[in-house]
């Protein structure tokens, strides 16, 4: 528990700053701290799927959020000395976290159940009854549109208000000439 | 835009067909054979989204395909929604299948309850809202253009 409200209180922070600070590209690292403490949260509540979801969202905005940022603002980005130093330094980084992740994710692929043997008891269930309770023979097809059924309704739902939103929005900007739609 | 070169328009003339087919085959197929009605409502909105590119549609969109774009794709989300209100007015609980509808034989077209039938609606909503997507798109930015 202790370590949920450590966490919440470097997100405190990190918002905080995210709001004041005058620099932008520090805002956007530390809205990423803030994110990226939201992964380490569901990870601690024991939501993975959840955590990896935040993980790949978290990763992708901050790097949309620097690449707007360094496109629109005058970042002094020219680097005129020590080029070579810190390509090195680039270099040794990306070897280290590279041979890190790779040593991680062959931990983690072994603690993977072997396939058809799901950990959960409702997975297995899925697996043994679809068949039968469905009659359909795409086990995927039968578990989104049958069991989970409710799932795919709240997807659609998605679909649709990305529909809605776009064609609102586009509306609103073609509305300003006369004569068209 | 005003349509692509006559190498591509001949092409796509031959391949919008095969490409809706394709589109409608993995739809109707999706309880038996890999796929359903979210790849198969793509492969459909690109056959369209193929054949307004290459002929130049875009320019001359105008309110019948927004109008005919938007009805299918709120008519599929209705469709699937009384799919699921239908089980739940029939049998109390929301997306009953077994019992209810037609199970069948299985791996005949025809079976799986209100599988195909979910899979026909998702279809049209991701075919008919991708379109509608891209024709907002499209369209703006040609009137933007101008």
């Amino acid at each position: 528990m202790l370590e949920l409200y450590l966490l919440l209180a470097v997100m405190l922070a990190a918002a905080l700053v995210a709001s004041e600070t005058r620099n932008l590209l520090a805002a956007a690292v530390a809205l990423g701290l803030v994110g990226f403490s939201v992964a380490i949260m569901f990870i601690l509540a024991q939501a993975p799927d959840l955590a990896i979801v935040q993980i790949v969202v978290e990763t992708l905005t901050v790097v949309f959020f620097t690449a707007v940022i360094l496109r629109t603002t005058d970042v002094d980005t020219t680097v005129t000395q020590g080029l070579k130093m810190e390509t090195a330094m680039f270099v040794a980084a990306f070897l280290a976290f590279g041979g890190l992740f790779l040593a991680l994710i062959i931990g983690v692929l072994q603690e993977i159940p072997r396939f058809g043997e799901p950990v959960m008891r409702i997975a297995q269930e899925y697996v043994q009854l679809g068949l039968e309770r469905t009659g359909a023979a795409n086990i995927v097809s039968a578990i989104i549109l049958d069991f989970r059924g409710y799932d795919t309704l709240g997807e659609a739902t998605v679909l649709f208000t990305a529909v809605v939103g776009v064609l609102t929005v586009m509306r609103l900007a073609s509305r300003k000439k006369p004569g068209e739609f | 835009m005003r349509g692509m070169s006559l190498i591509v328009q001949v092409m796509t003339g031959l391949l919008a067909g095969i490409l809706l087919l394709y589109g409608g085959y993995i739809i109707l197929h999706g309880h038996l054979t890999p796929g359903g009605g979210f790849a198969g409502g793509v492969l459909v909105a690109a056959a369209l989204i193929l054949v307004s590119l290459a002929f130049g549609a875009v320019e001359q969109v105008e309110r019948r395909e927004y109008i005919l774009s938007s009805i299918f794709e709120s008519s599929g989300g209705l469709l699937f929604l009384g799919l699921a209100v239908a089980g739940y007015l029939a049998a109390d609980y929301f997306f009953r299948n077994a019992g209810l509808f037609y199970i069948g034989r299985p791996l005949e077209l025809v079976s799986g309850g209100i599988i195909p039938l979910a899979n026909i609606a998702i279809g049209l909503k991701v075919g008919a809202g991708l379109f509608a997507i891209f024709l907002a798109l499209g369209a703006s930015r040609f009137v933007m253009k101008e």
